[in-house]
C-alpha cells in the first residue's frame, strides 16, 4: 500500500530499514510507549493513559501506512495525520522523533519553557504537526477541510485523523461527521481510540456514546470495528478504508487506556498524571 | 443633503466574484446564509470552490482551517453574531493560534439588523475578535471601503475579520478610494476635538461635525476602519492636535473601538474623552432607525458627547 505504485518519497525510520513485519511494528509501538512514559515523567505532568492507548495505532500509521517524508515535512503529496485528541501529544511526538522529524533527545523537553514540544501540539512550532489541537472536537472538521483541498487540487493524498471516544461527546465532531459524509470524502479516514475512559471516569457512566458504531453508520460512514492493539487489524482497516469509495471510513478501535503499563491500564488516575520515579522505573521495565 | 446609499454585503459578494476570477486558490464557505451574505454570487459562478457547510459555524471554521493549511485562501461567511459567538473557540485555536489564511467576512453586524431582535444583534463581535492575537479586524464605513477591505484581506496572509451591515449605508467615499490597512483616514480636518468613528458611525460623525461647525466647534473626523492593528500614531496626533476625543461605534462599551482607543490615549496623550456606543445593554426588535435612536447612536448623541469632551478640556 505504500506509495500506491508511484515513485514517491517513502518514509525512512531513524536507524534505517522499513519495518515490514507486524512484529517490527509491535516493537516500534513498545518503543513509542517507552518514550511516552519517559517524556511525561521528565515533564512532571501530562496524559499517559490516552497516549498509551493510541500507541499501536500511531505506530502502524507512521511506520507502515502513511506516505510521508520526514526530511520534507511540507511535501505536498504527503498523507496527513491529524491528532484531534490533543492531550495525546506525547505519542505523536514520540512517533515524529522515531521517524526522524525531531531528535529523540528532544523528547524530554516536553512541556518545558521554550520547547518545541508544547503540552498540546502546535502546528507552526513542531515539524510534522499538521494541526494545533488541545480543545477537543476540532480535528475532524480540520480533516474535512484538508480532504476537500486534496480533491480541489486533484491530489491523491489521504487524511487520517485520530479522535478519542470522549471527544465524540463534543457536538462539533458530529457536525464534521455529517459534512464528511455529505461531501463524500472517501479520502478521509477517522480512527477513534475508544479506550472507554475520560478524565473523570468511564465514558459509559459520564455521557454514554453507545451504540457508537451505529451512530457513525447513521451519519453515513463506512465503519470498521477492530481491536486497536492488534497491528494486523489496524493495517487491514486502513486498507479497507482506502478501498472504500464514495463515503468516509471510521475505524472504531477498541483500546485499553494506559495499555502496556499494568498499573495504568483502565486506571483513570493516569488520564492526566505523570508517574512517580518509582512508577516510571516499573513502567519502563514492563515495556522492555 | 442626503447621501447615496449602497450595501456593504453586496459589495462584498461582487468583489469576491472578481477575486475568484483572478485567483483559483480562493475557496468560499458559508453556513446556510449565502443568499443573505451574498456569497451566493460566488457560489453561482464557482460552484466547485464553494461549500455550503449547513448550519454548522464551528465545523465551518475547522474546515476553513484545514483548507487554509492546504494552501487555500479561504473566505468564510455568516451573520456576525454566529461568526463570532458561536465559534469563538474554533477561531482561537484553529485561526488565531495558527495564523492560518482565513478571512471571516460577516454580514448583519450590530443592532441595525433590526427586527430579528437581540439574539441576532452582534454587538460584542469586535471585542471578541480584537481579543484574538494575530487577527486583523476591519469595519468598513461604506460599500466602497468594504470592497477595498475585501481585496486587501485577500492580498495579505493571515486571519482577518471584516464586519459588514445588513442594510444599505451612506456612500462616503468616491470610486477610486484607496484603502490602506491599519491607517486611519482623516475625513475632515479640525482643531477643537476629534470624532473617531468606525462602520456606520463614520457617516454620522461627519454629519455631527457639520452641525458642531455651526456652533464654532471645529471637529476632526477620523475613520478608524482597522480596529486591529490600530493606527496609534494617528490617534496620538489627534489627541495632541485637537485635545479631545470622541469615539462612536455600533458595539457594546466593553472591548470595542472605544476601549482600544482609550488604552492608547491614556498611555500616550491623556485628553478628555467621550463615548457613543451601546453601553452595557442589548437592543430589541424594531427598525434599524428606531433602534439606533433608542440606543443613542445618533448624530445628536455624537454632538452632545463632543460638547462634553470639549467642555472638559
Amino acid at each position: 500500500m505504500i506509495g500506491k505504485g508511484e515513485p514517491t518519497p517513502k518514509h525512512t525510520p531513524a536507524g534505517g530499514g522499513f519495518p515490514a513485519s507486524v512484529d517490527d511494528l509491535r516493537a516500534v509501538a513498545r518503543k513509542l510507549r517507552r518514550h511516552v512514559v519517559t517524556m511525561i515523567a521528565a515533564a512532571g505532568s501530562g496524559h499517559p493513559g490516552g497516549s498509551l492507548s493510541a500507541a499501536d495505532i500511531v505506530a502502524a500509521l507512521y511506520f507502515k501506512v502513511l506516505r510521508h517524508n520526514p526530511e520534507d515535512p511540507g511535501w505536498q503529496d504527503r498523507d496527513r495525520f491529524i491528532l484531534s485528541k490533543g492531550h495525546a501529544a506525547p505519542i505523536l511526538y514520540a512517533a515524529l522523533a522515531e521517524s526522524g522529524y525531531l531528535p529523540v533527545e528532544e523528547l524530554t523537553t516536553l512541556r518545558k519553557l521554550d520547547s518545541r514540544l508544547q503540552g498540546h501540539a502546535e502546528a507552526k512550532l513542531t515539524p510534522g504537526v499538521e494541526m494545533s489541537s488541545g480543545s477537543l472536537g476540532m480535528g475532524l472538521s480540520f480533516a474535512v477541510g484538508v480532504g476537500l483541498a486534496a480533491r480541489l487540487d486533484s491530489r491523491a493524498y489521504r487524511t487520517y485523523v485520530l479522535l478519542s471516544d470522549g471527544e465524540c461527546q463534543e457536538g462539533q465532531t458530529w457536525e464534521a461527521a455529517l459534512s464528511a459524509a455529505h461531501f463524500k470524502l472517501d479520502n478521509v479516514m477517522a480512527i477513534v481510540d475508544c479506550n472507554g475512559m475520560q478524565l473523570s471516569g468511564w465514558t459509559r457512566d459520564i455521557m454514554n456514546l453507545e451504540p457508537f458504531v451505529e451512530k457513525w453508520q447513521a451519519f453515513g460512514w463506512h465503519t470498521v470495528e477492530i481491536d486497536g492493539h492488534d497491528i494486523t487489524q489496524i493495517l487491514s482497516a486502513c486498507q479497507e478504508a482506502e478501498q472504500t469509495h464514495g463515503v468516509p471510513t471510521v475505524v472504531v478501535a477498541r483500546t485499553i487506556k494506559g495499555k502496556g503499563v499494568s498499573f495504568m491500564e483502565d486506571n483513570v488516575a493516569f488520564h492526566g498524571k505523570a508517574p512517580s520515579e518509582e512508577e516510571t522505573q516499573r513502567a519502563l521495565k514492563e515495556l522492555e | 443633503m442626503t447621501m447615496a446609499e449602497a450595501s456593504t454585503r453586496e459589495a462584498f459578494g461582487k468583489t469576491l466574484v472578481e477575486l475568484g476570477r483572478v485567483d483559483t486558490g480562493i475557496v468560499v464557505l458559508d453556513a446556510d446564509l449565502s443568499p443573505s451574505t451574498m456569497t451566493g454570487l460566488f457560489a453561482r459562478e464557482f460552484p466547485g470552490r464553494f461549500f455550503n457547510c449547513g448550519i454548522q459555524e464551528q465545523n465551518m471554521i475547522g474546515i476553513a482551517a484545514g483548507l487554509a493549511a492546504s494552501g487555500k485562501t479561504v473566505f468564510a461567511s455568516s451573520f456576525a453574531i454566529f461568526a463570532s459567538c458561536r465559534c469563538f473557540d474554533q477561531l482561537r485555536l484553529c485561526l488565531s493560534q495558527t495564523g492560518l489564511n482565513v478571512k471571516v467576512v460577516a454580514t448583519h453586524g450590530g443592532i441595525t439588523v433590526g427586527e430579528d431582535g437581540k439574539s441576532h444583534h452582534a454587538i460584542e463581535d469586535l471585542a471578541l475578535y480584537c481579543a484574538l492575537p494575530g487577527f486583523t479586524v476591519i469595519v468598513p464605513a461604506d460599500a466602497i471601503e468594504a470592497a477595498e477591505a475585501v481585496r486587501t484581506a485577500a492580498s495579505i496572509v493571515g486571519p482577518v475579520y471584516i464586519r459588514l451591515s445588513r442594510g444599505k449605508t451612506p456612500v462616503i467615499y468616491p470610486e477610486g478610494y484607496e484603502f490602506s490597512l491599519g491607517k486611519a483616514v482623516i475625513m475632515r480636518q479640525g482643531k477643537d476635538a476629534t470624532i473617531i468613528g468606525t462602520g456606520i458611525m463614520v457617516a454620522m460623525a461627519l454629519e455631527a461635525a457639520d452641525a458642531l461647525a455651526r456652533d464654532n466647534i471645529d471637529c476632526r473626523v477620523l475613520n478608524v476602519h482597522t480596529l486591529k492593528p490600530l493606527d496609534e500614531a494617528q490617534l496620538v496626533a489627534a489627541a495632541s492636535e485637537t485635545g479631545a476625543i470622541v469615539v462612536a461605534e455600533e458595539h457594546l462599551a466593553q472591548g470595542g473601538l472605544g476601549s482600544r482607543v482609550a488604552q492608547v490615549i491614556t498611555k500616550e496623550r491623556p485628553v478628555p474623552m467621550a463615548f457613543v456606543n451601546l453601553g452595557d445593554s442589548y437592543a430589541s426588535s424594531g427598525t434599524a432607525e428606531q433602534l439606533l435612536e433608542r440606543a443613542g447612536l445618533s448624530v445628536r448623541a455624537i454632538e452632545e458627547a463632543t460638547r462634553s469632551a470639549v467642555g472638559r478640556k
